[in-house]
């Protein structure tokens, strides 16, 4: 069953290559969405045991990303077929199979427990997104594909050379390398310090390149302003947390080895409030309103990392934040590729009175920039204060003061270009043209929406008792 | 005391011979029958018969030029072993001496030619100078590299160290050295591809250019010492790239004049399938072929 | 057979300064395609031999060393263009500069605490050089095409040290990491050649509309 999950998207991907018709193809992507999310939501009630080698074995962790991911296909799929239909001139033949093939390679990365196969199976999606970002075939997109393959190709190279020095250690070790996590973390006592501490930030520079975490997110911005904001949504939240999950399994070796855990929390707790500071100056101001959805992106990259880098109570808050920056962003950049759309433009001088021209995305966008921002009753709320507060109960006041500062100021830069965006009137000199919102445009960010007000308000009990045992394997005792 | 009588007159007769060579393997290539091989003995008579023209405007540094530099050469010449067997002069540390003897000899060339006054000559004599700082450090960083594989500061012994066991055990830092040598070899001779020694534009010469002034038996003695030269280098190249010792004396020689007959010919093939570089990329071989010997060294010192 | 193996290793690392001093694109790319030639032939001389190596040799032969420079070449063809322009720092310096970073990385290798049966063997040290210049081309280098080759020769250096640990990454992994990197490749082929269509020229320093104001 858990195979099942890797080689449906991989079928629907064949059957998008042979439909030939334009119209009919998108079709192939709800499909596949909804049967994958019935196949996860059975296997979150009962995960198959690991398999003989070990090297599958969907464990909590896993389980979150997939619950996520899963979450973010099938809605990013109901919208495909709305927001495909509305762009009938274009082909969507390498869309689909992009979005299908990144989805079955995702799969992959939450259910492995052999980082060499996850690190093939995150470099499988980076080269999986290259083609979408370029969807609309101009200069300015053409410039963010290139930026993107390069940066990230070459930081997941460094992150296999990561893997290679952490292979090398337990070829140190015990002469049998390996990079299965479960002999890994069994032996990581033994495991060369010189070299798990190499490993270590070969694997956070690389995968934290992937993530977009400062000071390596410099790809992030351009890719996220001219991707559809379809592929924006699968970039950040698919991508983003699929990288996050292979940060968390070197953060199990390093928790395993006792020493090594102490230098990875630092780094992980100075890049995540780099990565902060770096979205509340680069936010505020922003005029053109994907990238500043790539800076929020940041942003939140950054809450996670430094939930990360606290540990203890912190870490559930990491991991609920996970989810809910992932289900907010999806609301967020598909209500703003409906704008775009609607204005065709992406600026804040053009793009006035949206909640005007079209008043249920204009809504979802006003409401995703209250929830992303941490504002009650959304879940993020939740879960940045379960980070905060465990920083102040921790002692570390520091830490906490800067995240309510840098919070603070994300909160006034993000007003002051959604505001404007959302409110006022519409600009009279710009010609109006037919888009309208539709059913299937609208719809999926607004059941989303509506999943973040749920989990905020009344988080479900399986979901908690989940995120505990997430929580319970990087180091917190339920 | 015969190997000594032979080192030197195989030292003084044969250099001009490899030049016939080189000229009679260019020839071949283009399809020509080409001069004799032994053109350039003829030319060195001819030469040697002419009188001298000098300008008035030289002083004594123009006439000493050549002198000096042939007489460096020779004593170069004393200094390497040739043939396995071990040099006329040897002592510890010759190599510097070896290096500079060649530094000497340059700075004579320029600074006569220099001493003419003349814009080419000027140019050519920066040129040359600019051009063998690059090459200099090649030559020092493989005879170092030799050096530290034979544990000697003789030139002697460093050059007669490489066996094909050591080829075996160390290939690859053998196989940069010759490689750095070969360029540094035609660098310093003036060959293709650095320098054209058939040139007729002062434009593109380096080393022709500057002695244009140069007449009679003094042009003969800077063609006798170019020869020297070419063959004193390529004789520290034979040492190293054909490490074979047979033992006996004769055979040994034979071997070495066969090997400095091969490597003309090489030149020769060289000069004729390569064009002349840039001016501008020449550096960047030279760099190129320090990096090599500096690789070399890398290695050993390893 | 060892010390065939470093012997290789040399000629890799001189591969190196050959594809940082030439500024003909075509040149590079074979001399790319030599050096995947050469990570082929590799691991037939550190390991014993089975069926599972031979496979791979050929693999790898038969994706760095043909399919790979195909692919560029032919973008290389299809943008019409054959020499580097003059990149960010110039070519005598790079090539400075990369051999010095080989004497460091020599230098570093020393210090490591590598395994005693790895201590004396090439293959750190090449590792490390092979890296670094791969970085060196990905940053100074202009044209899009050369910043592929980088990538490239650094993902060389990532396999040589690969080399040493060969039974932590099974073949199936290694296969899909060289099929991820032969996508990749790919990709970026058909990127470069919309950018030359796009901007008439495939220098990447003209990639600067996307910026803050």
């Amino acid at each position: 069953m858990l195979y099942a999950l890797v080689l449906l998207p991989l079928l629907g991907a064949l059957c998008a290559w042979i439909v030939p018709d334009n119209r009919l193809r998108p079709l192939v992507l709800p499909v596949t969405g909804t049967i994958h999310i019935a196949l996860t939501a059975i296997l979150l009630g009962a995960a198959p045991p690991p398999s003989p080698g070990g090297w599958i074995w969907l464990d909590p962790l896993g389980k979150i990303v997939l619950l996520s991911i899963s979450l973010l296909f099938v809605v990013c799929a109901y919208y495909a077929v709305g927001y495909l239909a509305y762009r009938q001139e274009r082909p969507n033949r390498v869309l689909c199979m992009g979005l299908l093939v990144c989805l079955s390679a995702m799969s992959m990365v939450t259910m492995t427990q052999h980082l060499g196969l996850m690190w093939v199976a995150l470099e499988t999606t980076t080269v999986s997104m290259a083609p979408l970002i370029y969807f609309n075939h101009n200069a300015r997109s053409i410039e963010a594909t290139w930026k993107y393959l390069l940066l990230c190709s070459v930081g997941i190279g460094l992150a296999l050379l990561g893997l290679m020095f952490l292979a090398y250690s337990t070829y140190l070790a015990h002469h049998d390398a390996t990079l299965l996590l479960g002999p890994l973390m069994a032996s990581a006592r033994e495991l060369n310090p010189a070299w798990l501490h190499a490993a270590a930030i070969f694997l956070l520079v690389g995968y934290g390149t992937k993530m977009g975490l400062a000071p390596l997110h410099a790809w992030k911005p351009d890719a996220y302003g001219e991707a559809p904001g379809l592929v924006g949504a699968m970039l950040a939240c698919g991508l983003v947390n699929c990288a996050l999950l292979s940060i968390l399994r070197v953060y199990q070796i390093c928790l395993a080895s006792g020493t090594e855990i102490r230098f990875f929390q630092q780094a992980l707790l100075g890049m995540g409030l780099l990565s902060m500071a770096f979205a509340a100056v680069f936010m505020a101001r922003q005029a053109d309103f994907k990238r500043m959805l790539a800076y929020s992106s940041v942003e939140h990259v950054g809450i996670i990392a430094i939930g990360l880098g606290l540990g203890k109570g912190a870490l559930y808050g990491a991991l609920f934040h996970l989810l809910n920056n992932g289900m907010t962003k999806v609301v967020l950049f598909l209500s703003s590729g409906n704008i775009h759309r609607s204005y065709s433009n992406k600026t804040t001088d053009v793009v006035k009175g949206a909640l005007t021209r079209l008043p249920w995305s204009g809504g979802l966008f006003l409401a995703g920039f209250i929830a992303i921002t941490g504002s009650p009753p959304f879940s993020p709320f939740i879960s940045e204060y379960t980070i905060v507060s465990s920083a102040f109960i921790d002692g570390r006041y520091w830490v906490g003061g800067l995240f309510l500062l840098f919070l603070v100021i994300v909160f006034i830069g993000m007003a002051l270009t959604v505001l404007p965006m959302v409110m006022g009137a519409p600009p009279v000199d710009v010609e109006p043209n037919d888009y309208k919102d539709r059913l299937l445009t609208v719809g999926p960010p607004l059941f989303m929406m509506t999943l973040t007000l749920l989990l905020g308000v009344w988080p479900p009990e399986f979901l908690v008792v989940l995120l505990k045992d997430g929580a319970a394997m990087l180091g917190v005792l339920s | 005391m015969t190997d000594i009588i032979i080192h030197c007159a195989v030292a003084l007769l044969f250099p001009p011979l490899l030049l016939g060579v080189i000229g009679k393997t260019k020839a071949a290539f283009a399809g020509r029958v080409g001069a004799p091989y032994l053109q350039p003995y003829y030319d060195l008579i001819k030469l040697f018969r002419k009188g001298s023209v000098f300008s008035e405007t030289t002083t004594w540094v123009f006439r000493a030029g050549p002198v000096i530099t042939l007489s460096a050469t020779l004593i170069a010449a004393l200094l390497i072993p040739l043939g396995r067997h071990a040099a006329v002069i040897s002592f510890s540390g010759d190599l510097i001496l070896f290096a500079y003897l060649f530094g000497l000899s340059r700075f004579f060339t320029t600074i006569a030619a220099l001493d003419t006054g003349s814009s080419f000559e000027g140019m050519g004599a920066a040129r040359e100078v600019t051009f063998s700082c690059l090459a200099e450090p090649t030559l020092f960083f493989s005879l170092i590299t030799l050096a530290r594989m034979s544990r000697s500061l003789t030139l002697s012994n460093i050059l007669t160290h490489p066996t094909p066991a050591i080829w075996l055990a160390s290939g690859a830092s053998m196989l940069l050295l010759v490689g750095a040598l070969f360029i540094t070899l035609l660098a310093e001779n003036s060959r293709i591809p650095f320098d054209d020694p058939n040139t007729h534009l002062e434009l593109t010469m380096i080393h022709e250019v500057m002695v244009l002034d140069h007449s009679g038996p003094a042009f003969g003695i800077i063609l006798y010492g170019a020869a020297l030269k070419l063959f004193v280098l390529g004789a520290v190249f034979v040492n190293i790239a054909l490490p074979i010792a047979t033992g006996n004396p004769l055979i040994d020689w034979a071997i070495f004049i066969l090997a400095m007959l091969v490597l003309a010919v090489t030149i020769g093939t060289v000069e004729s399938v390569m064009a002349r570089l840039r001016l501008v990329r020449i550096p960047q071989l030279l760099v190129g072929a320090t990096i090599l010997s500096a690789f070399a060294l890398m290695l050993v010192l390893r | 057979m060892i010390v065939l193996a470093d012997q290789l290793l040399v000629l890799v690392m001189l591969i190196n300064l050959v594809m940082l001093g030439t500024s003909r694109l075509i040149f590079s790319i074979r001399a790319v395609a030599v050096q995947g030639v050469i990570l082929g032939v590799l691991p037939g001389l550190i390991h014993p031999f089975s069926f599972h190596l031979t496979v791979i040799t050929v693999v790898i032969i038969l994706a760095k060393g043909i399919i790979i420079p195909f692919l560029i070449s032919d973008a290389v063809r299809k943008a019409h263009i054959r020499r580097e322009v003059e990149p960010f720092i110039g070519y005598v310096p790079t090539l400075l500069i990369g051999a010095v970073f080989t004497a460091l990385s020599f230098a570093f290798a020393q210090n490591l605490p590598l395994a005693p049966e790895h201590k004396d063997l090439l293959f750190v040290p090449a590792s490390i050089a092979t890296l670094l210049t791969g970085f060196l081309l990905l940053t100074t280098r202009r044209k899009a095409i050369s910043q592929v080759i980088g990538y490239l020769v650094l993902e060389n250096g990532i396999f040589v040290f690969g080399l040493l640990l060969s039974e932590a990454m099974p073949a199936m992994v290694e296969a899909g990491a060289l099929l991820d990197l032969l996508v990749g490749i790919f990709i970026m082929g058909i990127v470069i050649n919309h950018i030359s269509r796009e901007f008439s020229s495939i220098d990447t320093s003209r990639l600067q509309t996307l910026k803050e104001e």
